[in-house]
């Protein structure tokens, strides 16, 4: 475990089970020379975040939780821009406005 | 007259999945026959794969650049997927043991394919019918072998349909799709919808033998195999109909709502955003009936300031002119989680609404001040949400007078806008007159339902729960309208019952006469209040 910075975020976006939020998360990842992974709870198991069979695989759906891991020179800023990310909603999804 | 013999029509029951009805020859899309390559030395297997998918990559961008919207998007996740070395690897390890590229890349994706198959969400083995496609694109590079299409204007039968197969049918002369497994969730549901290609699921294996004619009726969600020539001829003519009520609707998005009578209906908009009202002509509804504003609230971002959020109710206002816009104050906690303010305690009856406002006053008189002052600029309106007792209305109301004060003591231009209620409580719709000091009722049937039946809102919205519920649902409503008018006090309705054709009736003879409903509503809530 030494070595990861740690950070934990509500996800609003609907990653894991949406195809086009979890390509945009990969791309968004490998933009950084870090290793980041993510999982559905803290012990794990921990996935290649990016990796899109990976990502798909934590089904992480809107509104639960979803930890990220990053190790290496720009954790920092990955750390930040990927929980940035999962905790918008606004993919430009149009779907129905429901009432009430 | 004599009849010619026929085949008997068989029905089969499944899941609307597009609506719309088409009648035509059927197409059973055959199996992926796989043919397998005998493993050469692995050197070549591995560059056969890789070339394969090279191949299958470079086709799918290609059929990209010809899509759009989300038919792209599927495309890009397909290439996401072909290009992620973990499938790769795995097949190549196979590879490296003395597979074929054939069964090492069957394998490698027939595993990822049962993962996602077996799943218990929806959305989730949806993704099935995307791991095939692509397996089976990569076995038809390594095989050499072409796709054959469908003919045009044909009903695609088959367990599944390839989201691919879909984009390079040519659907200009029509067409439908008939499944026997399938999931509304998919990508092909998705684009079937949005091509307005009808579309049934779930049929079953029960698809007679040669038959090479059906009717696919995705709004009832069936599929008629082999039908009579009366059967074709009475779909033609609903076909036709269907088609004309929809353009109908559109006639009556302009004109101010009023039922068979003549008598005049309000017919409000539900928005989430300023953005929004771009999209919606302001002739067509009578104002903004509910904002919910907790979506101005965005997780993990800041919480707007006072003036960020005066300039989105200001612009809404702008726009509405002089109708009324209703601002729901932030309405989260329970199903809508808000970092820094919401706790998880309790899920749906945990600390929510109006309740977590008063307890962080802090939030709630920046939303109160912003608004106070947005109101000098048209015709405003305040809701609280989730009220269960007077006091909440009551602290709300000092809450507002204080924040007015302190506006006008600092010379800042402002009003004091009236403070309204939704009822979505089952307690306050039982005895609503324990708050006539409110200036208006808006019922929210959503949360209602929920509360009614003690079930969560997923599950209330399933169509049956509605139906089970309405009696209850519908007496409520009617107490509240009944106690509005004893009181004179305005009843509104902004629940997703307001918006859906079906239960009008029902709601209108509750005593209603002021709805509001999703943009996307507002012409067809308008057609049917005429033929009420």
């Amino acid at each position: 475990m030494k070595g990861w910075l740690v950070s934990s975020v509500v996800v609003n976006h609907e990653v894991g089970l949406h195809a086009r939020p979890s390509v945009k998360l990969t791309k968004l990842a490998k933009g950084f020379y870090c290793n980041i992974e993510i999982a559905g709870t803290l012990t794990g198991p921990w996935f290649n975040a990016k990796s899109i069979v990976k990502v798909m695989a934590v089904k992480a759906g809107q509104g639960t939780i979803l930890h990220l891991r990053a190790k290496g020179g720009d954790a920092d800023a990955a750390l930040l821009a990927l929980s940035t990310f999962v905790s918008q909603d606004d993919d430009g999804d149009t779907s129905d406005a429901a009432g009430g | 007259m004599g009849t010619p013999p026929m085949q008997q029509a068989v029905e089969l029951r499944g899941k609307a999945a597009s609506q719309g009805i088409f009648t035509g020859p059927v197409v059973a899309l055959g199996d992926t026959a796989v043919v397998f390559r005998k493993a050469g030395n692995p050197t070549i297997e591995r560059a056969a794969l890789n070339a394969a998918i090279a191949t299958a990559v470079a086709a799918i961008r290609s059929l990209a650049t010809d899509n759009t919207g989300d038919s792209a998007d599927i495309l890009e996740f397909q290439i996401a997927m072909l290009e992620d070395p973990e499938l790769r690897d795995r097949a190549l390890a196979a590879i490296a043991r003395g597979s074929s590229a054939t069964a090492a890349w069957w394998d490698a994706l027939e595993r990822e394919v049962s993962v996602y198959a077996n799943s218990s969400e929806d959305a989730f083995s949806a993704r099935a019918a995307d791991l095939r496609d692509i397996r089976d694109r990569v076995l038809r590079a390594l095989s050499g072998e072409a796709r054959t299409y469908p003919e045009r204007g044909c009903i695609l039968l088959g367990d599944d349909l390839p989201p691919s197969l879909f984009l390079e049918t040519d659907w200009s002369q029509g067409g439908a799709i008939a499944l026997r497994q399938g999931s509304t969730s998919s990508h092909v549901a998705m684009l079937a919808r949005s091509r307005s290609v009808p579309m049934v699921i779930g049929l079953g294996p029960d698809w007679p033998e040669n038959c090479k004619f059906a009717i696919v009726d995705g709004t009832a969600g069936l599929v008629l195999a082999a039908p009579p020539p009366e059967l074709i001829a009475a779909y033609a003519a609903r076909s036709v109909a269907e088609t004309a009520s929809r353009d109908a609707d559109g006639e009556f998005l302009l004109r101010p709502a009023r039922l068979q009578d003549g008598r005049h209906m309000d017919v409000l908009v539900n928005i989430v955003s300023v953005e929004e009202l771009a999209q919606i002509q302001p002739q067509s509804c009578d104002g903004i009936g509910l904002v919910r504003s907790e979506f101005l609230f965005r997780d993990g971002a800041a919480l707007p300031n006072e003036e960020e959020q005066y300039l989105v109710y200001r612009a809404m206002l702008e726009w509405s002119g002089d109708r009324p816009v209703t601002v729901r104050t932030l309405d989260v906690g329970g199903d809508k989680p808000l970092r820094g303010l919401t706790t998880d305690d309790g899920g749906v009856l945990g600390l929510r609404g109006v309740s977590l406002s008063l307890q962080r006053p802090d939030v709630f008189c920046i939303q109160l001040r912003a608004l106070a002052r947005a109101a000098v600029h048209g015709n405003l309106k305040i809701m609280l949400p989730m009220v269960s007792v007077v006091q909440e209305l009551e602290q709300s109301a000092q809450l507002l007078e204080s924040c007015v004060m302190n506006l006008q003591a600092e010379g800042t231009a402002c009003a004091k806008p009236p403070l309204g209620i939704m009822v979505e409580v089952p307690a306050v719709a039982i005895a609503p007159e324990i708050f006539a000091a409110a200036a208006f009722f808006s019922i929210g049937t959503n949360d209602l339902t929920q509360f009614i039946m003690a079930r969560s809102r997923a599950e209330v919205d399933v169509p049956d729960t509605v139906e089970a519920v309405h009696p209850a649902l519908f007496r409520l409503i009617a107490n509240v309208a009944r106690c509005g008018k004893d009181n004179g006090i305005p009843v509104s309705l902004c629940g997703e019952l307001a918006g859906n054709a079906k239960y009008l009736k029902q709601v209108v003879a509750a005593g209603i006469t002021s709805l509001s409903v999703p943009p996307n509503a507002l012409a067809r809530v308008k057609a049917t209040l005429a033929r009420i």
